[in-house]
């Protein structure tokens, strides 16, 4: 059979560099026994969607800290789905301001989290919405 | 008595100390916890006293300001001749709208002008490019071409005003540019004053915007530092950072030992290109960042103008003491600040810029209390000044040179904190200098090691964070005002680019970009050449593009 493990893409779309979180959080999970494959930076959304296709994944994470979320996100969303990736999650972080939140889950963005969010509540909300765990 | 039988009596009283007041009181009510740590997680004792600096020599460890080593600061009467530079950084949305902050800092009494650039301009892309979608203008001033800046420097005089420019990888794009406008302003560049940051290690480091592979990128700078020696001598060509170091996770010895280590690097590629050292290092300037931890901030910056004394000496033969005197700016940790309770972020910064004036920094910039959630409302801008200003004026740091010199503590962790830097020295030294040790990814991994654990301490509360992992609250009355930028810069700065692209001489423009290709080939300094393709308004995105033929373009390696 093959690996069970939950698998997560974490991707920075975007030209921002700030990746400590991103890097943070890659260790958090593959310590917690996920597979995690980090894109690097500045990926374009057409590259982190064919990156996840490419690698089966069950969790697609976000990290944008300049601001283009709005702009960024809403589009992996939309090519995620064109590319039917229905049932994989698709979260987000960084610096993103609280009212900006509802209208980024109205677009398809499943979670949020901003500075502050303990690494074991990202892993719990992994392990608790991803597909394979769920199957 | 002999200084001897001082040493021993004080060990011995220092023993008898512990046996009989020490004991009882640690029996009766223990300490809270085994080991106390420091913000970077480095140990720290109970009590500093005369024996926890063996070896100790006024004169030769620290000596008195303004003299080497220079730990107890560069000017002889501190702050009491001339206050420090209060440099606030800003910079957002179009060139017009930075131009009215510049303006409002400037009326309420800042001293200096600090340039924020935004992601498309720092990664060398024009604001229409495809990569810039939704990043124009967002953390940032976006400046495409000689016709923004003029915009964004109308009415601010360049040879009253000094004005640093964070920017590094085409920063000998934007240097000519800024240069091109003091021109137009009929300033003299012998007497145009700034800094611009222009360190391209710490980007394959830590903040990671980078265009050219380094040892090309490192040619660019190697051009700029000539060519302000020479052209410019009033500018810093360089201002050598560990602020985002620190931000990407790094400890204070980290920070230190790194940004010195980039420091020796410069120094090492100027003299190879033929400089001499002393024509140059003069005009070398620092960075950092001051974090949470009070005294460990005080003892980095003593440390790191002992060191760069002991560098510029031993390493490089300097002769003339300005090029044995670290000057730095400082900016408050951005990492530090919380979006739960914002408003505790003017406390935070507060503390942090006083450590940053008790270190004895040449300028400062104080983060605003709402940058955890966006870029500074004018409300929260203001009150960061004010802070510095309150420092300034009423709370008598500023009255006595280096005021913590001879405490135990901070001599002892300013020991420490030479002693550490140097240990990662040798082991740089080892890969073959800097660069190989980026190549193979060392100061990265150092980074992210020290990043994940500050983690680790915070998630299970080792480290308590005031508003995030204590003390929450879990409806917050606060609500602050915050900055918004939409994409209204885009799009006008879309029309002001086909507007430029329409009506400049595209044929000047042309022979300007090929002479830059042909001229960085046959290794000229590019800087002469970048200054005439600004004049003929070359776009930014279109100088970079004319480099990387020459240059290639930098990958960076997964770790």
């Amino acid at each position: 059979m093959a690996d069970e493990r939950i698998r997560v893409l974490l991707a920075k779309p975007g030209l921002d560099g700030h990746d400590r979180g991103v890097k943070v959080i890659a260790r958090a999970l593959r310590d917690a026994g996920m597979e995690v494959i980090y894109t690097g930076l500045r990926q374009t959304p057409e590259q982190v969607v064919s990156a996840s296709l490419q690698e089966d994944v069950d969790a697609i994470g976000l990290s944008i800290l300049s601001g283009a979320h709005m702009t960024l996100f809403p589009r992996v969303v939309e090519l995620a789905r064109q590319a039917g990736l229905d049932d994989v999650i698709i979260f987000g972080g960084g610096i993103i301001p609280d009212e900006d939140i509802p209208r980024l889950k109205e677009l398809g963005v499943s979670e949020i989290f901003t500075p502050g969010t303990r690494m074991e509540d990202i892993i719990a909300y992994i392990r608790q919405h991803a597909r394979r765990a769920q199957s | 008595m002999s200084a001897t039988d001082v040493t021993n009596r004080l060990q011995e009283a220092e023993m008898e100390w512990e046996e009989r007041t020490l004991k009882p009181v640690l029996k009766k009510t223990p300490e809270s916890r085994q080991v106390f740590t420091t913000t970077s997680l480095a140990p720290v004792e109970r009590l500093y006293t005369p024996n926890s600096l063996p070896d100790f020599d006024y004169e030769t460890d620290l000596g008195f300001p303004g003299q080497p080593p220079y730990t107890r600061g560069i000017h002889a009467t501190g702050y009491r001749g001339k206050l420090w530079t209060m440099r606030q950084f800003a910079g957002f949305g179009s060139a017009f709208d930075t131009n009215q902050r510049f303006k409002y800092l400037l009326e309420h009494g800042q001293t200096g002008l600090s340039t924020a650039f935004d992601l498309p301009t720092l990664m060398g892309y024009d604001s229409d490019h495809p990569f810039s979608e939704g990043e124009v203008g967002k953390c940032g001033v976006a400046i495409s071409s000689l016709a923004d800046m003029e915009v964004l420097f109308d009415g601010i005089p360049l040879e009253q005003v000094t004005t640093s420019m964070t920017i590094n990888a085409p920063a000998s794009m934007i240097l000519a540019m800024f240069l091109v406008v003091a021109e137009k302003q009929g300033a003299d560049w012998q007497r145009v004053g700034g800094t611009l940051q222009n360190d391209i290690l710490k980007e394959y480091i830590a903040q990671k915007e980078w265009i050219y592979p380094p040892r090309q990128a490192m040619r660019l700078i190697v051009d700029t530092v000539e060519f302000c020696t020479k052209e410019a001598p009033k500018f810093n060509p360089i201002s050598i950072s560990g602020y985002h170091i620190r931000e990407a996770g790094s400890t204070a010895l980290q920070e230190l030992a790194f940004t010195l280590r980039d420091g020796i690097e410069y120094v090492q590629y100027c003299v190879n290109h033929g400089l001499d050292v002393d024509d140059f290092a003069p005009r070398l300037s620092f960075f950092f960042n001051s974090h949470n931890d009070f005294f460990e901030e005080i003892a980095k910056y003593r440390a790191a103008r002992r060191i760069w004394h002991k560098v510029m000496t031993e390493r490089f033969g300097a002769k003339s003491p300005r090029s044995w005197a670290l000057r730095f700016h400082t900016q408050t940790a951005g990492v530090s600040l919380t979006a739960q309770q914002p408003l505790n972020n003017i406390v935070r910064v507060a503390i942090q810029a006083l450590a940053g004036v008790l270190g004895g920094t040449q300028s400062l910039h104080t983060d605003a209390y709402d940058e955890a959630l966006a870029l500074p409302s004018d409300e929260a801008a203001l009150i960061a000044l004010r802070t510095q200003q309150i420092i300034a004026h009423e709370s008598g740091a500023a009255n006595v040179v280096d005021p913590l010199g001879g405490s135990y503590f901070i001599e002892k962790l300013t020991r420490e904190m030479e002693e550490g830097a140097f240990d990662y020295f040798r082991k740089i030294d080892d890969f073959g200098g800097m660069i190989e040790a980026i190549d193979a990814g060392f100061p990265q991994r150092e980074i992210q090691d020290s990043a994940y654990h500050y983690q680790l301490a915070v998630d299970s509360k080792d480290k308590i964070i005031v508003g995030l992992n204590d003390y929450v609250m879990k409806d917050e009355p606060v609500q602050i005002p915050l900055l918004q930028i939409d994409e209204s810069t885009a799009k006008l700065q879309a029309e002001r680019l086909a507007k430029l692209r329409a009506e400049r001489d595209g044929k000047r423009v042309a022979e300007t970009l090929k002479a830059l290709t042909d001229g960085a080939r046959q290794g000229h300094n590019t800087m002469y050449l970048l200054l005439d393709c600004v004049r003929a308004y070359a776009t930014l995105g279109e100088m970079c593009d004319a480099l990387r033929p020459v240059y290639g373009e930098y990958q960076e390696p997964a770790f």
